[in-house]
């Protein structure tokens, strides 16, 4: 049985990917790391779908979304977790080059938990998402998992 | 238009009317004095007629100094009732004999007058002599009355009122039918003009209006008319022309700034991305190469992450000078000596220990977007307190004065100022007067408080003087 992943990154970049990881990794998180490539798989990942089909475990502990992202969007993706009572508690992260207003606007009227400006500067961005991390995956107590069956617990 | 008080109808009638009756009355007049003259030419040529007639018969009664005699012949006249009076006076001029017999004293001359006849105040009177064989026998007089001739003049003046009368009521329907012919023409323009001028109806003519000078008029007016109307289409065109091109305009500029809007958030989203990769792998190739590079390449790869920093802080700074030109501004009352005030509190934090003087004077509140007029203040004290950093004792003064209708707000400093013939280029975007070593920045700020100003109406200068300090300017209406 594989352990529960606590981190969920969505996240079309490979670039990006990388330097999240290089972030998380100097805090031991990266293990703790699923990354998906766009919305659909997201949420094939959150729906024990398609290649998440059989998956261990339950909702991560937290979404760190990116908002341009191929077939299905981040903002997209939030409007369904919201609509959805198995996702509608699970803390969503934001993390974007945007700064547009309207995004701003739009991810929290979605209900998103936390909007993050991705920092052009390095130092700053491993920063950023060294914070997120620790905050969202280890301090903070995740909604109790609903979904899981209690054969997979 | 308003209705005439007298119309072009009646005055025509009335015209007509009153020429036919002068004429008329004038002809009659001249008809009457004609005919008395002739009348009266007619009377005396009768009682001469008579007397002669009556002197013939007399002459052997005065021969023969008959009195008898005479008094009969005279007598017979009185079969007619005009002859008032008659006498026979003998060639002494004595009276001879009388008609009527007894008459009273004054009625007939004492003694014979004058030959010929005359006219006395109602009378006519006639003195002839009685004669035979060229031997004068005597004078005969005659006095007849002129009633006659008022009886005629009486008839005359009937028949004159009666053809006056006559031709006022023939005069009066033949003016009726001639000012329906001339007024007609009139009445239908006038009518049409009306209805022009009150329904703003070109489309209506007055066609049909005869021949003469009024058809003339009428063609005239249905001409400007024609005018007028095809001018209004035209205009109607026009209209309608501009109000299209108005609406494409509009749609464009909507499409363009909904373009402008993809444009900055591409910006703000795609070109952030590599920069950030840029900026991040280097430091993670400075972290694992780094020391087995030499001094230079660590140098050159120190200068790749300062331009990927700088050029996130030029997309940031565009991104915001955009969003200046396009957010919607919120016009309240701003003190803006409050506001200086403020601003000057945060500077003084990031002075740090230089010795800095700053002088404010009285600033009044005015209209305007406050945290725009706020970004104004920042930037351009900001800007004296960067400039003014080379000198040992920094003075900054703020100051506002009234001129011309507007309020000119001026800051003051005595840092390095510029070179005045590039002033006209301070104001645009990422242009800068001095170096990026010398002093940092990315030059966008005085763009900014440009566009800030325009959009509340104002206008931004400067003054400078290389080495002596700069003031900056900005208007606000009031």
């Amino acid at each position: 049985m594989t352990m529960l992943k606590r981190i969920l990154l969505a996240e079309d970049n490979e670039n990006d990917v990388e330097l999240t990881m290089t972030a998380l990794a100097e805090n031991h998180l990266a293990n703790e790391v699923v990354v998906v490539r766009d919305g659909a798989e997201a949420w094939d990942f959150l729906c024990h779908q398609g290649t998440f089909a059989g998956r261990n475990g339950g909702n991560p502990a937290v979404v760190l979304l990116d908002l341009k992202m191929p077939k299905v969007d981040g903002l997209e993706l939030l409007r369904r977790m919201r609509q959805d009572p198995r996702f509608k508690a699970v803390p969503v992260v934001v993390l974007t080059s945007s700064r547009e207003e309207s995004d701003i606007v739009q991810s929290y009227r979605l209900g998103v938990n936390a909007f993050v400006v991705k920092p052009v500067a390095f130092e700053e961005f491993i920063g950023a998402v060294k914070n997120l991390g620790l905050f969202w995956a280890v301090l903070n107590e995740p909604p109790p998992d609903r979904i899981q069956s209690p054969s997979a617990a | 238009m308003k209705t005439p008080r007298t119309t072009i109808r009646r005055k025509l009638v009335t015209a007509m009317m009153l020429t036919s009756t002068t004429v008329l009355l004038l002809v009659g007049a001249v008809f009457i004095a004609h005919d008395v003259v002739s009348f009266r030419r007619l009377l005396v040529q009768a009682l001469v007629t008579r007397a002669n007639i009556l002197a013939a018969n007399s002459t052997a009664a005065l021969a023969f100094r008959n009195p008898e005699d005479a008094g009969q012949i005279l007598a017979a006249l009185k079969t007619d009732p005009r002859m008032i009076a008659a006498a026979l006076y003998d060639k002494e001029g004595r009276l001879f004999a009388t008609y009527p017999a007894s008459i009273p004293p004054g009625v007939v001359p004492p003694a014979s007058g004058p030959i010929g006849h005359r006219f006395e105040k109602s009378d006519l009177v006639v003195s002839q002599p009685v004669a035979e064989e060229g031997q004068s026998l005597g004078t005969l007089y005659l006095k007849s009355d002129l009633q006659e001739l008022d009886d005629r003049v009486r008839v005359d003046a009937m028949v004159v009122l009666l053809a006056v009368l006559g031709s006022i009521v023939v005069a009066f329907a033949f003016s009726t039918w001639l000012q329906r012919r001339i007024a007609k023409p009139i009445l239908t323009l006038a009518i049409v003009a009306r209805n022009v001028s009150e329904h703003k109806d070109y489309s209506l003519r007055a066609k049909g209006a005869g021949d003469d000078e009024v058809g003339v008029l009428a063609g005239a007016f249905d001409e400007m008319l024609s005018e007028i109307q095809q001018r209004d289409r035209e205009i109607r065109q026009l209209n309608a022309d501009l109000e299209r091109r108005v609406d494409a305009r509009t749609a464009e500029l909507e499409a363009a700034n909904k373009e402008l809007e993809a444009f900055s958030y591409s910006v703000s989203h795609d070109l952030r991305a590599p920069l950030r990769h840029i900026d991040g792998f280097v430091e993670l190739l400075a972290k694992h190469a780094g020391p087995s590079l030499d001094e230079k390449g660590r140098r050159h790869l120190a200068t790749i992450s300062t331009a990927a920093k700088r050029m996130g802080a030029l997309i940031d700074d565009l991104l915001v000078f955009s969003r200046m030109g396009r957010t919607e501004m919120r016009k309240t009352s701003v003190d803006l000596a409050a506001l200086t005030q403020e601003v000057v509190q945060e500077l003084k934090a990031d002075a740090g220990n230089r010795s800095v003087e700053w002088k404010l004077g009285t600033l009044p509140t005015v209209q305007g977007d406050p945290s725009m007029l706020r970004l104004v203040l920042v930037n351009l004290l900001a800007n004296a307190l960067k400039y003014s950093g080379p000198k040992k004792a920094a003075r900054i003064e703020v100051e506002a004065q009234s001129q011309n209708g507007e309020l000119i707000v001026s800051v003051r400093d005595n840092g390095v100022g510029f070179d005045p013939t590039y002033s006209h280029k301070l104001f645009g975007v990422f242009q800068r007067l001095h170096a990026s070593d010398e002093f940092e920045g990315t030059g966008i700020g005085l763009a900014n408080v440009r566009r800030i100003v325009s959009r509340h109406g104002g206008r931004t200068w400067a003054d400078g003087t290389i080495n002596e300090g700069a003031t900056f300017y900005f208007s606000l209406p009031k």
